[in-house]
């Protein structure tokens, strides 16, 4: 039951900046890193996504926006094949995500495991290679070089031999960006990945982001403070169960879409001409009120 | 000991660790209490599978009392998938419905064969080596010895090959499903062998009981370690010596071998509970107490700073001042305090005088934050 190999295995992956350029061209051209088309997820008859499009070009970094209960976690898991849609089709870099798994990092929202399980940092790091791993093989010293460069990518080197329980909320999220990391993939999910970290781990996650993106990556992100969309991101989608406005954030990330995204007045742009230190986002902000963040 | 005590000995080892180390991979999915409802949903199964093949030693026995555990596992999940009850409602439906059908059948259809409900419900270990396997004339020893050795080598070799995909799947389905790794396989996978666990330890310690078997052990593995391979290991160990020492009670006694197992596994949770090294009750307790005498002396080298050098120094050093009326400490206490002041060398103690000395004069600074 090993995933059969996809016409782009790692191995084709650029690894520097010097040859991704034609890759890319290619891949812009004729596939999309992402292709969403007519989705629709219903959990029993409530609609939780409708006719979703969606056409993300490579090498973008994508902001998913949206209230809470819009389906942005829900877009992701359908895309990842984690729920099954009721219509739709979903192509990764031309291919069906079954074909292409080797190709899509994912990182969960790290409320989603549990954290007392026992298990050590560098163990929880080592998850990510379990796919080119494939069935009935073990890691090996290889994988555990790999899982340690990948530590040190994030700052998380002295934690290795850590039970994970004992690790802060910033540091969790540092391991599940590792993980995704050794998994060296062309398109990263992640969901939420700022929640609940200090401003220092939400800038190195981000610096993190914008090397993937120069590596000619594409990086997909779940993403709640609206502050930081443009100073963060290329790309947003407006969700809110149907799709409000999908491209670039110059384009769609105006007053008339958050309106339309969230509801209720819009005082966001304004704002934003005066720049200040983006607060690390607690929770969704609720409808209506995502205009002013209070420091936690 | 006698060979039939030596018997009863490694048929109880064998059940025992094969439950602990599904029930290990139960406790880490938050799904104890299932082993209790697969374990209850058994009984249809094999009373069904007796009434069709009609012989109680027959191996269909064993497939169809695991076919009904997984279908308890299905039933299960479809009532929760409703989004109607929660799991543990889910649970506490469907295990007694089909356990009360097993009663039912055995009571008015199966009559008055070895079949009885105190048997279905508490196991006879004890008759055990009566029933042998004798194959071409040749007695190869105590049939559900090779039973129960079966399904815990099953247990173990599923264990052992699919380690990876058990500890992923068990820690973060979602990545093992983006992964390619069929969760729900390794899920069911993991809930046939508990069925079949369950089925094989049914007779050693009967229904009620293989729920002790297969969580205690590894309740109080999960408690010493924080690795998953290390925490298998010690539920194993801890699956061996609850059934040692509870053979042992039950001998002692004169009392029912399963409930004596089970009261052991029960005591050795506690006595790991109250005595794990770290987060053990003991250990919390202990520590607990050395932070409060700690602060305290703190407490009292910061009081002495205070009042050092004026003019109510002379009151307020005396140690009869500490407890009473204005410090609030007792007299042991505050003797204990003091007495561990001096020997850590913050205090210097002239009758009923304190002083502080410089380290003394320094652990209140650094308190205080000068």
């Amino acid at each position: 039951m090993t995933d059969a190999h996809s016409p782009h295995g790692p191995d084709d992956l650029p690894r520097s900046g010097n040859q991704q350029g034609s890759i890319d061209a290619v891949d812009a051209v004729t596939a999309p890193a992402v292709e969403v088309t007519d989705l629709t997820v219903a959990y029993g008859e409530r609609p939780v996504l409708w006719d979703i499009d969606l056409a993300l070009p490579a090498g973008q970094l994508m902001a998913i926006l949206g209230p809470n209960g819009a389906g942005k976690t829900t877009l992701i898991k359908a895309i990842l094949g984690l729920v099954t849609p009721v219509a739709g089709q979903i192509l990764i870099h031309g291919q069906p995500y079954a074909q292409q798994r080797r190709l899509v990092g994912y990182v969960p929202q790290r409320g989603s495991v549990d954290w007392d399980f026992p298990t050590t940092v560098l163990d929880v790091v080592t998850m990510g290679l379990y796919g080119t791993l494939g069935w009935l093989r073990r890691p090996g010293r290889r994988e555990k070089v790999q899982a340690e460069a990948a530590l040190a990518k994030v700052g998380m080197s002295a934690f290795a031999n850590r039970q994970i329980s004992q690790l802060s909320g910033g540091q969790q999220q540092r391991v599940f960006l590792a993980r995704a990391l050794v998994q060296d993939a062309r398109i990263y999910f992640m969901d939420e990945p700022f929640q609940g970290v200090d401003a220092k781990t939400e800038r190195a996650i981000v610096a993190l982001l914008k090397e993937l993106r120069s590596q000619g990556r594409t990086v997909i992100v779940v993403h709640h403070d609206l502050q930081t969309v443009p100073e963060y991101f290329d790309w947003a989608m407006l969700l809110n169960i149907r799709r409000i406005a999908c491209g670039p954030v110059a384009e769609v990330f105006n007053d008339e879409n958050l309106r339309l995204t969230y509801g209720g007045r819009v005082e966001f742009l304004q704002r934003k001409s005066q720049p200040q230190p983006a607060p690390p986002e607690r929770d969704e902000p609720p409808v209506g009120h995502y205009g002013g963040h209070i420091q936690p | 000991m006698t060979t039939p005590q030596l018997e009863i000995l490694a048929i109880a080892v064998v059940t025992a660790v094969g439950c602990a180390l599904v029930g290990s991979f139960l406790l880490l999915r938050g799904m104890a209490m299932m082993s209790d409802a697969i374990s209850h949903a058994i009984l249809p199964g094999i009373v069904i599978a007796f009434l069709i093949v009609g012989d109680l030693s027959s191996p269909w026995l064993v497939v169809a009392a695991a076919a009904m555990g997984v279908v308890a596992v299905i039933l299960v999940e479809l009532l929760y998938r409703t989004g109607r009850v929660r799991e543990d409602a889910a649970i506490g439906l469907v295990f007694p419905a089909l356990f009360s059908l097993g009663i039912i059948l055995i009571t008015r259809v199966v009559g008055n064969v070895h079949l009885d409900t105190d048997v279905v419900l508490l196991g006879e270990l004890a008759f055990a080596p009566f029933d042998r396997l004798v194959i071409g004339g040749h007695d190869l020893g105590p049939r559900h010895l090779y039973l129960m050795g079966t399904i815990t080598a099953i247990n173990l070799l599923f264990i052992v090959t699919f380690y990876k995909e058990l500890k992923l799947a068990t820690f973060d389905a979602g990545l093992a499903a983006a992964l390619g790794f069929a969760p729900a396989a390794i899920h069911y996978g993991l809930m046939l062998l508990v069925s079949i666990t369950a089925v094989g330890a049914f007779d050693a310690v009967g229904l009620v009981l293989v729920v002790a078997l297969m969580i205690a052990p590894a309740a109080a593995a999960y408690l010493l370690t924080g690795r998953l391979g290390r925490m298998l290991w010690l539920a194993a160990l801890f699956g061996l010596l609850t059934a040692a020492s509870g053979l042992w009670l039950a001998t002692w006694l004169d009392a029912s071998i399963a409930g004596s197992m089970a009261t052991c596994a029960g005591l050795l949770f506690a006595a790991v509970y109250m005595l794990a090294p770290r987060h053990g009750l003991l250990a919390v307790l202990l520590r607990r107490r050395r932070q409060r005498y700690q602060f305290a002396q703190t407490m009292l080298a910061i009081h002495l700073l205070q009042h050092e050098g004026r003019p109510e120094e002379a009151d307020e050093a005396r140690v009869d001042h500490l407890y009473g009326r204005h410090v609030g400490w007792d007299r042991p206490f505050t003797t204990q305090v003091v007495a561990q002041a001096v020997a850590a060398e913050l205090v210097i103690r002239r009758d009923d005088r304190l002083t502080l000395t410089d380290r003394g004069r320094t652990r209140a600074a650094q308190a205080l934050a000068l």
